[in-house]
């Protein structure tokens, strides 16, 4: 077994051992990183890796350790991190060293992790497909001409490809879940406001929450130890007490009650990705769950309700992308209003600027009611749907995407490309938090299975798909490497 | 045609909170540019506004000392618009349901007394400073202001001429630094307002076309400001135009107000809630202790001084317009209870004069109140007269000294020994004996020729009330 597929609970108990150290295993990710063609980062920030990789060894040998000491890993470039360039996959901030670090940053360091560079994303999180990434698309390590899914592609096919040992990620409608769908690997967006959103850069602010991208579930509950917790910087993080993640992996799951939502299960579904979700289903089963079938009646809703949420939020997050304080400002503005409009036209992808536009076309007055204020209240009755469901059920499953990994380029339509979200976009809408573990494959790309548990119930998902992973191997599957 | 005019105020005063509104920077006025700002106030990607509460503490007071209604949920919203001293894009304040619901406010002017509604007051953050004077060909951006905690206190259309604005902008000038929440510093911005003027024929309910002026940083600019417009409006109106709803801009220097921008192009602001910040909620107990705590309003002292000190209305309601005043004239009361009316006659005659003259704030007075004091007491003890009184107060301002030093360093002490004043009327009646035939042929005029020889020998220190006595039983 080699380096790069070891998991974290792996490589902290060789790093005990002896058996190599962290400089070792950082320097074998920065060459394997060198040698990639996935795209996979934005910036390789190999020499503070090193630093970072030396100091934890320092720090293993002095005893005094953390389990995550000297573990490399991808850091999404959404993240604030100080002295680094931190662009959010755009034009925009390509100039943008932050002057500060992220919580979820500072958290990290804390743990004396390694940081090998940030990952590649869609350009400010919007995107399916890390097609909108100013620093060019990312390959899926399955199938090269594949998308790895968005908005963390770059995470999701670092860890798929054995570029580091674990990612972070975020998830405003599913960027977590679907690309660790679309490369088999196991990402977690938690319940809101369980991660602090501190220097996170904001898309759409009452959906985005962080989180961990592994490659399997005890790797997922160790890094959410590390992530979790209230932030007195961010007023939405919830002053709500951090478990240890890892407690309750090895429970059983006997008497288990799954609910599988009809409306996950309709037309738009692959029958192959079907298949596979089904059978991780009758798994469950063999372990001793029950299923239920339940109705979502208002999933209908979700896309059109994200779509009006998402945008207005992010019409006004991205505000401050102005060219006057920092990131892109054009070349001789002849007045502030120019300096406004071509430093946002030449800094800003199509994605984001339709997505801006929608967003302020909902809000502005004579429409707010008819389209923010509806969403609000679909989004309440979205969320109402669910707290029926949990009254009868543990665990929602279903897929994740409707789909595999399509063809870089095939999707030219936005429409089209917001379908891949639809089963994702719920739990962001709802607040509650969602996983994706690998469930098989299709035509050899990997399938996700989606979790969907109620508020606060990390734990219990993570026990879930725990169990799963000791019953099943689609967890270690590593994509051919030529 | 006869015109009414009606003028509702939008009022922003600076909250004296030691921090930001939503970040930890401070709001020390006049630092360094750029020195107050972090990373929040700069609006870096990723920072996260966090709730300063004593900036809601501070609303709250506000709300319950105009006895209006405190909407124990309440909201923040964002404004939306760009521009370079506004780092977000957007402003956070509260549009659909603030801090404070509707109030009142009693005012004065002349006899009149009314009472002028608070429609609402809302929490909101201050923008940065474009400065445009600074270098050649750049504005510069100070954002040291940015982030500072503002009460939007916005009044209903309940006031019918420029007086009365007046009148209601100091009263809330002089409430929020009673209830300390504003340091009221107009020169710095710490209490700015905005007039919404509109005039319609007198006897027509609904109300005319308005425009909002802004750029006004004194009372008396105000004043102007109003008229001017309403001028402005009239000639509009006479001449068959019609006044458009606009923003205008008030040029103290030229006094003019110039249009800044018309409803058409005013920004589609975009308000939505922000989904970084919680809704507010105010527990019953919160509202409570701060009720518990507020200190005694200019109403309540008003009142008070009437009804205990005996003083007029007028009085009461002159002492009590400034906090500064009110605090000046009770450090003299104390030990002086009995004296409240010649404190107050002292305070709002002589002092303020003196003060008027020499363009002084009441704290800068070189007479402090207990040396005030003590003058009063002085001339309540017989000690001295009020006029000798006049002449101590003078030195006192000088820096001569204290009451009593003055006193005793001049020999102004009042002559009180009934046989030396006996001695100087006995010498006057023996020098003027025509004045003492006209007096005794019924001419009582003459008394006053007689006090002013005795109180010319005696410099001014014959007790009045002695001599007067002494010289009519010596006369007759």
């Amino acid at each position: 077994m080699s380096i790069h597929t070891k998991t974290i609970a792996q490589l902290a108990q060789g790093l005990r051992d002896k058996e190599f150290s962290s400089v070792e295993i950082t320097q074998h990710y920065l060459d394997r990183i060198k040698q990639s063609d996935l795209n996979a980062f934005i910036t390789v920030t190999d020499e503070l890796a090193m630093q970072q990789a030396q100091t934890a060894d320092e720090k293993i040998a002095s005893g005094s350790t953390g389990i995550l000491t000297g573990i490399p890993y991808a850091h999404k470039d959404i993240f604030c991190t100080q002295g680094v360039k931190t662009s959010a996959g755009s034009k925009m901030l390509d100039n943008f060293i932050s002057p500060y670090d992220a919580t979820v940053s500072h958290q990290l360091n804390q743990a004396d992790l390694v940081m090998l560079g940030k990952a590649n994303m869609d350009e400010f999180a919007m995107g399916s497909s890390n097609e909108n990434s100013f620093y060019g698309a990312v390959k899926n390590p399955w199938d090269k001409n594949k998308i790895p899914g968005g908005s963390s592609g770059g995470s999701a096919a670092a860890v798929a490809g054995g570029l580091s040992c674990f990612a972070t990620g975020t998830d405003t409608g599913g960027s977590i879940r679907q690309p660790a769908s679309l490369c088999g690997i196991t990402g977690l967006k938690p319940t809101y406001g369980r991660i602090s959103r501190y220097g996170m850069i904001a898309y759409a602010s009452s959906l985005d929450q962080a989180g961990p991208m592994t490659k399997t579930a005890e790797d997922a509950a160790i890094v959410l130890n590390a992530m979790a917790g209230f932030d007195a910087k961010d007023s939405t993080s919830a002053e709500q007490e951090v478990p240890d993640y890892t407690a309750n992996l090895t429970d059983s799951i006997q008497g288990l009650t799954i609910g599988l939502p009809k409306e996950f299960f309709s037309e738009g579904l692959d029958d192959e990705v079907a298949t596979q979700v089904m059978n991780a289903v009758k798994e469950f089963e063999a372990m001793g769950a029950t299923v239920k079938e339940i109705t979502l009646p208002n999933s209908a809703y979700a896309i059109p309700t994200y779509y009006i949420v998402a945008p207005c939020e992010c019409s006004s997050n991205l505000s401050r992308m102005d060219g006057v304080r920092f990131g892109h400002r054009c070349d001789n503005p002849k007045d502030l209003e120019d300096l406004y409009l071509r430093s946002r036209s030449e800094g800003l992808g199509a994605e984001v600027k339709r997505r801006i536009m929608i967003g302020a076309y909902a809000l502005s007055a004579g429409y707010y009611d008819a389209y923010y204020l509806k969403a609000q209240k679909t989004r309440q009755l979205i969320s109402e749907d669910f707290k029926t469901a949990f009254k009868d059920v543990d665990v929602i499953m279903g897929p994740v995407s409707p789909t595999t990994a399509f063809d870089l380029g095939s999707v030219k339509d936005p429409v089209s490309m917001y379908l891949a979200d639809i089963y994702t976009l719920s739990a962001n809408l709802a607040g509650l938090p969602g996983m994706s573990i690998p469930a098989g494959f299709s035509n050899k790309l990997p399938v996700g299975l989606q979790l969907i548990g109620n508020y606060w119930s990390e734990s219990k998902l993570l026990n879930i798909a725990h169990q799963f992973q000791l019953q099943t191997d689609w967890h270690t599957q590593t994509p051919q490497e030529s | 045609m006869e015109w009414e005019t009606v003028i509702g105020l939008e009022i922003h005063a600076q909250l004296s909170t030691k921090s930001k509104i939503f970040s930890s920077a401070s709001t020390k006025f006049g630092q360094e540019p750029n020195s107050q700002a972090c990373a929040v106030d700069l609006g870096l990607p990723g920072v996260l506004p966090v709730l300063n509460v004593e900036a809601v503490n501070k609303a709250i007071k506000f709300g319950l000392a105009v006895n209006a209604h405190i909407n124990q949920r309440n909201i923040f919203d964002r404004k939306n618009y760009f521009y370079p001293d506004l780092p977000k894009g957007y402003q956070i304040s509260q549009m659909d349901l603030p801090i404070v619901g509707e109030g009142e406010i009693e005012i004065t002017v002349g006899e009149m007394t009314k009472v002028v509604g608070v429609t609402r007051a809302h929490l909101e953050e201050d923008a940065g400073k474009s400065v445009h004077d600074m270098f050649n060909d750049y504005t510069a951006v100070d954002l040291n202001r940015a982030g500072t905690p503002l009460l939007e206190i916005v009044s209903e259309p309940d006031m019918r001429n420029a007086k009365e604005a007046v009148a209601y902008a100091k009263k809330i000038h002089a409430l929020v630094q009673y209830i300390g929440i504003c340091d009221g510093n107009m020169q710095e911005g710490s209490f700015r307002c905005d007039a919404n003027v509109s005039i319609r024929p007198l006897g027509q309910e609904k109300l005319g076309t308005r425009a909002e002026l802004k750029n006004i940083n004194s009372f008396k600019f105000l004043e102007r400001a109003i008229n001017l417009e309403v001028e402005r409006q009239q000639d509009i109106l006479e001449e068959g135009g019609s006044v458009v709803q606009e923003t205008r801009l008030y040029d103290a220097v030229k006094h003019e107000t110039r249009s800044m921008r018309s409803k058409e192009e005013a920004n589609d602001y975009r308000y939505f809630p922000d989904p970084d910040l919680l809704p507010v909620e105010i527990s019953d107990e919160l509202l409570n202790t701060i009720r518990a705590d507020l200190p005694e309003l200019p109403v309540e002292k008003k009142a008070r001084f009437v009804a205990e000190l005996g003083l007029n209305e007028y009085d009461a309601d002159v002492l009590t317009s400034q906090k500064s005043l009110a605090d000046y004239f009770e450090t003299m009361l104390d030990g002086n209870e009995k004296n409240a009316k010649l404190c107050a006659n002292w305070v709002m005659g002589e002092l303020s004069a003196s003060l008027n003259k020499n363009q002084l704030e009441i704290e800068q007075s070189p007479v402090t109140a207990s040396h005030l004091a003590q003058l009063i007491t002085r001339i309540g003890d017989d000690t001295i007269s009020g006029k000798i009184a006049k002449d101590v107060f003078k030195a006192m301002w000088e820096g001569e000294g204290s009451a009593d030093e003055i006193i005793a360093a001049k020999g102004l002490k009042q002559m009180t020994d009934t046989g030396a004043i006996e001695a100087i009327v006995d010498e006057i009646i023996a020098n003027n004996a025509p004045q003492v035939e006209q007096f005794k042929s019924g001419n009582e005029k003459i008394l006053g020729f007689f006090v002013g020889q005795a109180m010319k020998a005696s410099q001014g220190k014959a007790n009045p009330k002695l001599l007067n006595e002494l010289l009519r039983k010596k006369l007759s």
